[in-house]
C-alpha cells in the first residue's frame, strides 16, 4: 500500500518494528508535496528542513530502544492560523505575509511535544472567513477530487493536504463548520470538539466565543489518537474546559446497539442536495444496521441560526481584527501621513473582501443604537438554539446529518453572493453556536465526489462520536477511496 | 449676570501595586527599558489570550470596600473597542455594565462641615501604553511606542457629580488617596502617573435640577492642578454662556503652563466605543465569604483613625485630620508616641517643623532622615528639662541633616540646658549689673522689658540656660 | 437599508478605507444580510437571557506571579518601523 495514504496507526506499528524510519516517511510525504502541491495547493508554507530534523530526532529515540508515543514521527499539517514560533503564520492574509510568531499556540506546543513531525502551514481562507478557501489572500486551494472544484473551507488547506497524502494529519479550526464541510468535501475525517476542548491559545482569533481547533485524518482511529494528545486544560485559556482528560481510543470498537439517533427534519429538507440526502439515507441505514434506533429529530430554530451566526461571528471578529493596525507586526501601507492614515490604508489593502465585509457588518451591529436590535438579539436567540440541542440530547444520544448541503462546488460559483455563500453554512453552524462537539465522516460519494455524515453529540461526548463514527467505518469503505492525482 | 452652580464629578484612575499585569505574567515594575516587561499577551500578538490575575480583583474588591461600596455577585469584562497606537489590541479589556463595585461614598470636610460624596461604581481595567514623542503631539514628526505599562491594572472610580466646587473636588481627591492607600492597594503617586484625575465640570443657574452640558477635562498631574484647571474651566463656561454662546460637550485638556483648558476635538468621529462582553474571559461570580474575608483583613481606614485620635489623644479634629491624610504619617505619628505619650505636642512638632522639612526637601514621610523613636527621644530631652524649646529646634534640624540620635547631638554640640540655679544666678546679676535702667523700667511696669533681659541672660548663656528659671530668678532679683 | 453615510460611518470606526465602489457593494450586501437578519424580530425573546458564552465557567483566574518576559529582539523583530527599543509610527495629529 502506498506509504502517502497509510494512517498514523499503520505508520506507529511500522516505525516501532523498524521497518521503516522517520525521515524515510517524512522524506516520502515531502516528495508527494512536490508532485502535487502545484495542483492543489494546500500549503501556505512548506518546512521540509525542520521537518527532516524533527523526523531524524525520533528515529534516534526508535534507535536508542526508547518507547515512542503513539504519534512520535508522524507528519501533521497546521492550518495557517495557528502560532508557530519562528515560522510565519499568516492567515493567509496579506496583511500577517511576513508574520513570524515569536511564540507556540498551546496545540502547537503538544503536537510537538508529542514528537510529531511539522510539515508546514496549510491555506485557508484569510482569517478563517469563508466556506471554500477562494478567500486566501494569495491562492485558491483545490479540491483533489476535481481540481476545478473547491475544497471547501475555511480549513481547506488543510482538510486537501490530508485527502490528497500531503500529510497524515492536519490541524484545522472550525468557527461555523470550517473543519467539518472541507472534510465533507473531501472525503476525509474532520471532528470539531467541544467549545473549549482543546485550548485556543495561540489561535489567530476569529470569533472567540465559536472557534475552535480540531483535527483531519484518514480514519476515526487516527482521529482518536491525535485528539487525546491535542485536548485538555490550558491555564493560558481562560475558556479551556478543567476536568481529567478522556482516553478516547477507548471509544473505539464498541457497539452501537440501542443508540438513540436523532436526524433533524430541518438539516435534510429543501436546500439538501438530493444526491447528498440519498447518501445519507444509507449511512443511516447502515446505522440501524446494526442496532442503532434512527428517529425523526427536530431543531426548530435551526433557520435562524444563520444570521445569528453571521451577526455574533463579525461582532467578535471586528473586534479581533482591530489589532492588524500596521504598529507591531505585519503590513503596514507605505508613506503613512499620520497615524489615522496609516490604520486605514493598512487595513483597507491588507485585508480582502470578504474579511472586510464581515468587519463592516459586525461594526455595525455593534454600535450605539444597533448593539441592542442585532448583538444581544443574536445572544438571546443563541440560547434558543442551544435550548434546541439540550432538549433532542435529552431524548437522543446523537444527531446526524448531512455535514454540507451539497458537494464540492465549482471555484467561483458563489463568489459574488455572499447571503448565498453564508447560506451554504447553515447544517455546521448550530453546533458552533451550542458549542457541541460534532464530527464529519466520509460517508459516500455523490456525482464522483465525496459526501460527509455529520454526526452531533452532547458537550464533552467526543468519545459517542468517535464510537458512532468508528461503526460506521468498520462496515464501509468510503474512507479508503483517495482521489487519482 | 446669573447666579451658577458647578457641578463636578470625578473619574479617577489607580494603578494596582501588584507583581504582574491583570492580564498576564509580565512584570508591573517601573522603570525598565521600553519594550522589555512584555510578552506575547500584552502586546497583543495574534492568537493570544487574557487570563486574570486574581490578586488585582482582590485589590479592586479592598478599594470598593473601603468606598462602603456593594460588591457584585455577578460580574464581568467588556471590550472597549477604539483605535490609538499605544493600545495594543486596539480595544480595552474594562468593565462596562456589571462593575465590580458599585454604590458606595466618601466624606470630605468642607468649610460647612462634613459632606458625603457618592461613589458611583469602581471597576477594573488595563492600562495603555506609552508614547514618547519629540516636543509635543503636535508637532512630533513621529511617535515611538513603548509598552511596558500596557496591561498594568487600573482601577477606575468613577464618584457622583456631587461636588460643587474645585475645593470639594481637590478635597475628594485628597480623601480618596488617603483611602486608597490605607488600603495598601496602590501608591497613588500623582507625579508618576499611579493616580490620574479626569473631571467632568457643567454649570447650571442656581436652583436648576438639570445638568448643564458637560466638558471632560484632562491632564491635571497635581491636586493644585486639580483645583486650578476646575477653577479655570467653570470661569470659562460662565463666560460663555454670560456671552451667549453654549458649552459644547467635548473633552479639554488641562495646560499647566498656560493655565487654561484646550479642546482636544481632533478630526477623529465622536467616540462609540461599542462596549460587548469579552468572550475570552468568564465571568466572576464573587463569593460573600471571600469579600468578608477581604472585608476584615481591611486596615483601619482614615475616618476611624482620626476619630479614634480625637477619642483617645485628645487631638484637636484639625490635627487629626491632618495626621490621618497618609497612612504613613499617621504610622509615623504613632510609632513617635509608643516612645512619647504627650500627643498633642508630637502632633505639634509632625505638622510644623517636621512637615516644613519635608516640603522643603520635597521629601515624604518614608523619606524622613528623622526616625519616629529619634523624635520622640528630642521631645522627652525638652520635657525632662535636658534642652529648652528653643535648643530643641536646632537640634531637630541638625537630626534632620544628619539622621543622628537628639542624644548624641545634644552632648557633641554641649547643648544640655543649664539648670544649675547657681550658674544661671551668676549669669542674672551680670545682666542686671549691665543693664541697670532697663531692670529699673520693669520694676516700674514695662512688661517688655523683661524679654530684653531673659534675651540678654540666654545670649550669655549661648542659650542653654533654662528660660523658665532665667524668668523666675529675673524677677525675684529685679522686685 | 444601509445608506452610504452609514457604510462611511461604520468604515472610519472600523478604520477601513473604501473606494466609492466599495461604499456601494457594502452598502447593498450589508442590507442584504441586514433583510435577512430581521428575521429574527420574528422571536420573542424578552425572557430569554443572553447567551455569551457555552460553557458554564466562571472564576478563572491566574496567580500573580511573573513569567518570562520576550527577549526584546523577539518583541521588536515583527516592527514594521522602530527607533531603538521602540516601535515607531507616523505622528499620532
Amino acid at each position: 500500500m502506498d506509504l502517502v495514504y497509510m494512517t498514523a496507526h499503520e505508520l506507529h506499528d511500522k516505525l516501532t518494528s523498524k521497518q521503516i524510519s522517520a525521515e524515510e516517511v517524512c522524506r516520502e510525504y515531502l516528495d508527494r508535496i512536490e508532485k502535487v502541491e502545484d495542483r492543489l495547493k494546500a500549503y501556505m508554507t512548506v518546512t521540509g528542513d525542520l521537518a527532516l530534523n524533527q523526523a531524524r530526532s525520533v528515529d534516534k529515540r526508535i534507535a536508542s530502544g526508547e518507547s515512542i508515543p503513539p504519534l512520535a514521527g508522524i507528519p501533521i499539517a497546521v492550518k495557517d492560523n495557528m502560532c508557530t514560533e519562528g515560522i510565519r503564520t499568516t492567515c493567509s492574509s496579506k496583511i500577517l505575509y511576513n508574520f513570524v510568531p515569536p511564540y507556540n499556540a498551546t496545540v502547537v506546543e503538544k503536537i510537538l511535544a508529542g514528537g510529531m513531525v511539522l510539515m508546514g502551514k496549510t491555506n485557508m481562507d484569510e482569517f478563517a472567513m469563508g466556506s471554500s478557501t477562494e478567500n486566501s489572500g494569495f491562492y485558491t486551494t483545490s479540491n483533489p477530487w476535481d481540481t476545478e472544484r473547491v475544497p471547501g473551507g475555511s480549513s481547506g488547506g488543510s482538510a486537501v493536504a490530508v485527502a490528497a497524502g500531503e500529510t497524515v494529519f492536519s490541524l484545522g479550526s472550525d468557527t461555523g463548520g470550517s473543519i467539518r464541510q472541507p472534510a465533507s468535501l473531501c472525503g476525509v475525517v474532520g471532528i470539531k470538539p467541544t467549545y473549549g476542548a482543546v485550548s485556543r491559545y495561540g489561535l489567530v482569533a476569529f470569533a472567540s466565543s465559536l472557534d475552535q481547533i480540531g483535527c483531519f485524518s484518514r480514519d476515526v482511529t487516527d482521529c482518536a489518537v491525535l485528539l487525546n494528545l491535542i485536548t485538555g486544560h490550558d491555564p493560558l485559556d481562560s475558556t479551556s474546559a478543567p476536568g481529567q482528560k478522556t482516553d478516547y481510543t477507548g471509544f473505539l470498537n464498541r457497539p452501537i446497539k440501542g443508540l438513540r439517533v436523532g436526524v433533524p427534519v430541518e438539516y435534510m429538507g429543501e436546500g439538501i442536495d438530493p444526491g447528498v440526502r440519498a447518501v445519507i439515507n444509507d449511512a443511516l441505514k447502515v446505522l440501524a444496521s446494526q442496532g442503532a434506533v434512527i428517529e425523526e429529530a427536530s431543531l426548530p430554530h435551526s433557520k435562524y441560526a444563520i444570521p445569528v451566526y453571521y451577526l455574533i461571528a463579525t461582532a467578535e471578529a471586528s473586534s479581533n481584527l482591530a489589532r492588524y493596525d500596521g504598529v507591531r507586526y505585519g503590513y503596514r501601507a507605505e508613506d503613512p501621513g499620520d497615524v489615522v492614515d496609516m490604520f486605514m490604508r493598512t487595513r483597507s489593502r491588507g485585508f480582502g473582501t470578504e474579511v472586510k465585509r464581515r468587519i463592516m457588518l459586525g461594526t455595525y451591529a455593534l454600535s450605539t443604537g444597533y448593539y441592542d436590535a442585532y448583538y444581544l438579539k443574536a445572544l438571546k436567540v443563541r440560547t434558543l438554539i442551544k435550548q434546541d440541542f439540550d432538549r433532542a440530547f435529552d431524548k437522543y444520544d446523537v444527531l446526524i446529518s448531512p455535514t454540507s448541503p451539497g458537494t464540492a462546488f465549482r471555484k467561483g460559483e458563489k463568489v459574488d453572493d455572499p447571503l448565498q455563500m453564508y447560506l451554504s453554512d447553515i447544517t455546521t453552524i448550530s453546533v458552533n453556536l451550542a458549542g457541541i462537539p460534532g464530527i464529519s465522516v466520509p460517508a459516500g460519494f455523490s456525482g464522483g465526489l465525496p459526501v460527509g455524515m455529520q454526526i452531533m453529540g452532547r458537550p464533552f461526548d467526543e468519545g459517542t462520536l468517535i464510537g458512532v463514527a468508528h461503526a460506521f467505518e468498520r462496515d464501509t469503505d468510503h474512507h479508503a477511496r483517495f482521489p487519482e492525482l | 449676570m446669573a447666579q451658577y452652580e458647578t457641578v463636578i464629578g470625578l473619574e479617577v484612575h489607580v494603578e494596582l501595586k501588584t507583581n504582574t499585569k491583570i492580564f498576564c505574567h509580565s512584570s508591573t515594575r517601573f522603570g525598565g527599558d521600553p519594550n522589555t516587561h512584555v510578552c506575547p499577551v500584552c502586546l497583543g500578538l495574534p492568537g493570544v489570550l487574557p487570563v486574570l490575575n486574581k490578586k488585582v480583583v482582590e485589590y479592586a474588591t479592598r478599594v470598593g470596600l473601603a468606598l462602603k461600596c456593594s460588591i457584585a455577585q455577578y460580574s464581568k469584562f467588556d471590550r472597549k473597542n477604539y483605535y490609538y497606537p499605544d493600545l495594543p489590541k486596539n480595544y480595552q479589556i474594562s468593565q462596562y455594565d456589571l462593575p465590580l463595585a458599585e454604590r458606595g461614598y466618601l466624606d470630605i470636610d468642607t468649610e460647612e462641615g462634613i459632606k458625603r460624596i457618592g461613589i458611583t461604581r469602581v471597576h477594573m481595567e488595563e492600562d495603555a501604553g506609552k508614547l514618547v514623542h519629540q516636543g509635543t503631539i503636535s508637532t512630533t514628526p513621529y511617535s515611538l511606542v513603548d509598552y511596558n505599562r500596557t496591561g498594568v491594572p487600573l482601577i477606575e472610580i468613577v464618584s457622583e457629580p456631587d461636588m460643587r466646587t474645585p475645593e470639594e473636588a481637590r478635597a475628594y481627591l485628597e480623601k480618596l488617596k488617603a483611602i486608597i492607600q490605607y488600603t495598601g492597594i496602590s501608591d497613588c503617586k500623582m507625579e508618576e502617573g499611579s493616580l490620574r484625575c479626569d473631571a467632568n465640570v457643567s454649570i447650571r443657574p442656581v436652583g436648576s435640577d438639570e445638568l448643564g452640558t458637560k466638558t471632560e477635562i484632562k491632564n491635571m498631574n497635581s491636586f493644585r492642578s486639580l483645583q486650578r484647571a476646575l477653577r479655570y474651566e467653570v470661569e470659562r463656561q460662565v463666560e460663555a454662556l454670560e456671552e451667549g454662546g453654549g458649552i459644547i460637550q467635548e473633552t479639554r485638556t488641562w495646560d499647566e503652563a498656560k493655565g487654561i483648558t484646550l479642546s482636544m476635538r481632533s478630526k477623529e468621529e465622536a467616540h462609540d466605543y461599542r462596549y460587548f462582553p469579552d468572550p475570552d474571559l468568564v465571568p466572576m461570580v464573587i463569593d460573600p465569604d471571600w469579600v468578608e474575608e477581604i472585608r476584615a483583613s481591611l486596615p483601619e481606614l482614615p475616618d476611624r483613625r482620626k476619630e479614634r485620635y480625637v477619642a483617645d489623644y485628645g487631638l484637636p479634629a484639625y490635627d487629626a485630620s491632618v495626621i490621618t491624610a497618609t497612612k504613613e504619617l499617621a504610622d509615623y505619628f504613632e510609632e513617635c508616641l509608643a516612645g512619647y505619650p504627650n500627643a498633642k505636642a508630637a502632633s505639634n512638632w509632625v505638622m510644623g517643623d517636621l512637615s516644613r522639612l519635608l516640603n522643603a526637601g520635597n521629601l515624604d514621610i518614608s523619606q524622613c532622615p528623622i526616625k519616629p523613636d529619634q523624635l520622640a527621644g528630642l521631645l522627652k530631652l525638652m520635657d525632662n528639662g535636658t534642652i529648652s524649646g528653643k535648643i530643641a529646634k536646632t537640634v531637630f534640624e541638625e537630626m534632620f541633616e544628619t539622621g543622628k540620635d537628639p542624644d548624641l547631638i545634644v552632648r557633641e554640640k554641649g547643648l544640655v540646658q543649664i539648670s544649675d540655679e547657681g550658674a544661671i544666678s551668676t549669669a542674672v546679676d551680670d545682666v542686671l549689673a549691665a543693664n541697670p535702667k532697663v531692670a529699673e523700667d520693669f520694676r516700674t511696669g514695662k512688661e517688655k522689658a523683661l524679654g530684653f533681659l531673659v534675651g540678654q541672660v540666654m545670649k550669655v548663656t549661648r542659650g542653654k540656660a533654662n528660660p523658665e528659671m532665667v524668668n523666675k530668678m529675673l524677677k525675684e532679683k529685679i522686685k | 437599508m444601509i445608506t452610504i453615510a452609514e457604510v462611511e460611518h461604520v468604515a472610519l470606526l472600523a478604520r477601513l478605507e473604501l473606494s466609492d465602489e466599495e461604499k456601494k457593494t457594502y452598502s447593498d450586501q450589508l442590507s442584504a444580510i441586514l433583510e435577512y437578519a430581521g428575521m429574527l424580530d420574528d422571536l420573542d425573546t424578552g425572557n430569554v437571557s443572553p447567551t455569551a458564552h457555552v460553557l458554564p465557567l466562571k472564576n478563572v483566574f491566574r496567580e500573580d506571579s511573573e513569567g518570562a518576559h520576550l527577549p526584546l529582539e523577539k518583541t521588536l523583530q515583527n516592527a514594521p518601523d522602530r527607533d531603538g527599543n521602540f516601535f515607531k509610527v507616523p505622528r499620532i495629529v
